[in-house]
């Protein structure tokens, strides 16, 4: 980049300094990482080693394999179905345009709390809790999903069309009206999007908080690593994927059946 | 109306009667046969899933034992076992950053259909990102530290190959949308790829790009806190040990850890955000 005009990344020294500083933390970052030539010969020795013990997949186990998927996709659906009954109300009340900031502020917090860990971490709290199960993992990933649909859905009603609002207001509307009337035919749209991206994150999630105990899939395929049983963890993993895929062509589908 | 063009282009259609209808029958049923299967979904999983009724009756007493346990939280033992470890996340997190978009820029590129006309390389490109994306940042996790041991290098690389499915598709779909007129002005004068990309792609998809990668920094300083459950480094290792010995007045210190982590980090990204972009 010679010297063009418009140059908004490289105005000033102070950001040039900046620029330096993070090269510099990242050098210094990746050295702290002790990543050096003959750990990745070595690495790659195992790694082949490794996939020659993936092959062939080892899908004789189907019935553990099978039973918990289900239990995976039970958990994303519920988590998914509660996580959004519970976002509308919260991104509403979290609404800076609609709501003084005595109501928005207690309710972004319980919003960015949900969100700041990550579902497993939170399914470690559940297991403890609630015991083993399929139950951990559904109210940590329901937990995640408040998190995250309750935030987008907040954002979206902050840039809604404040006309319409003030048209509702105009006819003294109550409160309630004006959401119905007013705010939900703008972004509900959206909404549905969120929940669909959600639901998509959950099944993610659901193969995987079983790590730690809180149901699914993610238990078995931990001890089959834990216990080197290789070609049965490519079978799940392989599994895991397809249920994935399959999950991301629902979304595509459902986005378009509500033309988005 | 924001939700504007979905009843306009609706009315525009040959109406079904005298009555304006928003939406045709095909779509009304399209619509209506989703929510029966959520409702089925839904249905099917309450009915089936496999939740033992005891233990939620047993939960107030664990929670409230936890609690007791928890507090009060020991910030003495801060620097001497959890300050390198929250180090090591944060590099984790900045290095998988850095080395996923390595990864996922000109893999973001080829999946383009206009920096690319190319549809076998487009669909290679697009199979790469979806697939790395598929594979949770943990299962990455597993094989990296089956391959290189236990320790921050598995981890780092687990959340880089994660990290390329998502900023590769949000980075393809910037370049998507870049507009065609310096290109083509580019590419009337004889302009050769790389000066394409550096001079008609580049500062149309700058903005986007460094949105997409402070986000994923955002989300990667939360995934790097639990890498070390499986033994791949950073704070999750020493929350693994805390839990598997009941030291529980510690686990609450390391999720207080993670939360300010947290926090700050997304303070940091809005705070860079509204500078520069």
């Amino acid at each position: 980049m010679s010297a063009s005009t418009a140059r908004p990344f490289h105005t000033t020294p102070l950001a040039r300094l900046g620029w330096l500083a993070l090269a510099l933390y990242l050098l210094w970052a990746m050295s702290s990482l002790d990543f050096n030539l003959a750990r990745f010969i070595i690495g790659l020795d195992n790694g082949a080693k490794f996939i020659a013990r993936m092959f062939p997949p080892n899908f004789e186990r189907w019935d553990l394999l099978v039973k918990g998927l289900t239990e995976s996709l039970q958990m994303a659906f519920l988590a998914s179905f509660l996580g959004t009954l519970i976002s509308l109300p919260l991104g509403l009340l979290a609404a800076r345009n609609l709501l003084p900031r005595v109501i928005t502020w207690p309710v972004r917090i319980v919003i960015i709390g949900c969100r700041s860990f990550h579902p497993v971490i939170v399914a470690i709290i559940c297991v403890k809790a609630v015991g083993f199960g399929a139950l951990a993992g559904i109210i940590a990933l329901t937990v995640a999903s408040v998190g995250f649909v309750g935030k987008l859905f907040t954002e979206a009603i902050e840039e809604i069309s404040m006309k319409q609002i003030e048209a509702v207001r105009a006819t003294g509307a109550s409160f309630m009206n004006v959401v119905i009337f007013g705010v939900m035919p703008q972004v509900m749209f959206r909404f549905i999007g969120f929940a669909a991206y959600e639901t998509d994150a959950n099944l993610r999630n659901s193969t995987m908080v079983g790590i730690v105990g809180a149901g699914g899939i993610g238990g078995t395929l931990f001890a089959a690593f834990q216990r080197f049983d290789y070609d049965y963890v490519f079978a799940i993993v392989l599994s895991i994927i397809a249920l994935i895929m399959v999950g991301e062509v629902l979304q595509i589908w459902l986005k378009k059946v509500f033309r988005q | 109306m924001t939700s504007g063009a979905t009843p306009l282009s609706a009315a525009a259609r040959p109406g079904t009667g005298d009555t304006w209808q928003r939406f045709t029958l095909a779509e009304k049923l399209a619509r209506f046969s989703v929510y029966i299967a959520i409702a089925a979904a839904v249905g099917w999983a309450t009915h089936s899933v496999e939740i033992i009724v005891e233990f939620i009756w047993d939960a107030p007493e664990q929670i409230a034992d936890m609690g007791r346990r928890m507090w009060p939280i020991p910030w003495g033992f801060y620097p001497r076992g959890i300050h390198a470890a929250l180090i090591e996340t944060l590099n984790i997190a900045a290095v998988s950053t850095l080395l996923g978009v390595l990864m996922a820029v000109p893999v973001g590129f080829l999946a383009a259909r206009n920096a690319t006309p190319n549809r076998l390389i487009n669909t290679i490109a697009r199979f790469i990102l979806v697939s790395t994306r598929s594979i949770n940042t943990l299962l990455w996790a597993l094989f990296f530290v089956a391959v290189f041991g236990p320790g921050a290098l598995a981890g780092t690389l687990a959340i880089a190959f994660h990290s390329i499915g998502f900023i590769g598709k949000l980075f393809s779909e910037a370049v998507e949308d870049a507009h065609r007129g310096s290109i083509e002005a580019l590419s009337a004068v004889g302009a050769p790829k790389l000066a394409l990309i550096q001079y008609a792609y580049w500062p149309q998809v700058k903005p986007s790009f460094w949105s997409i990668a402070l986000f994923r920094w955002d989300i990667n300083v939360r995934e790097s806190a639990v890498l070390g459950l499986v033994g791949a480094g950073g704070i999750g290792m020493a929350l693994d040990t805390a839990i598997n010995l009941f030291q529980w007045d510690r686990v609450a210190l390391i999720l207080a850890t993670i939360f300010g982590v947290v926090i700050v980090a997304e303070m940091v990204v809005t705070e860079i955000r509204k500078r520069i972009i």
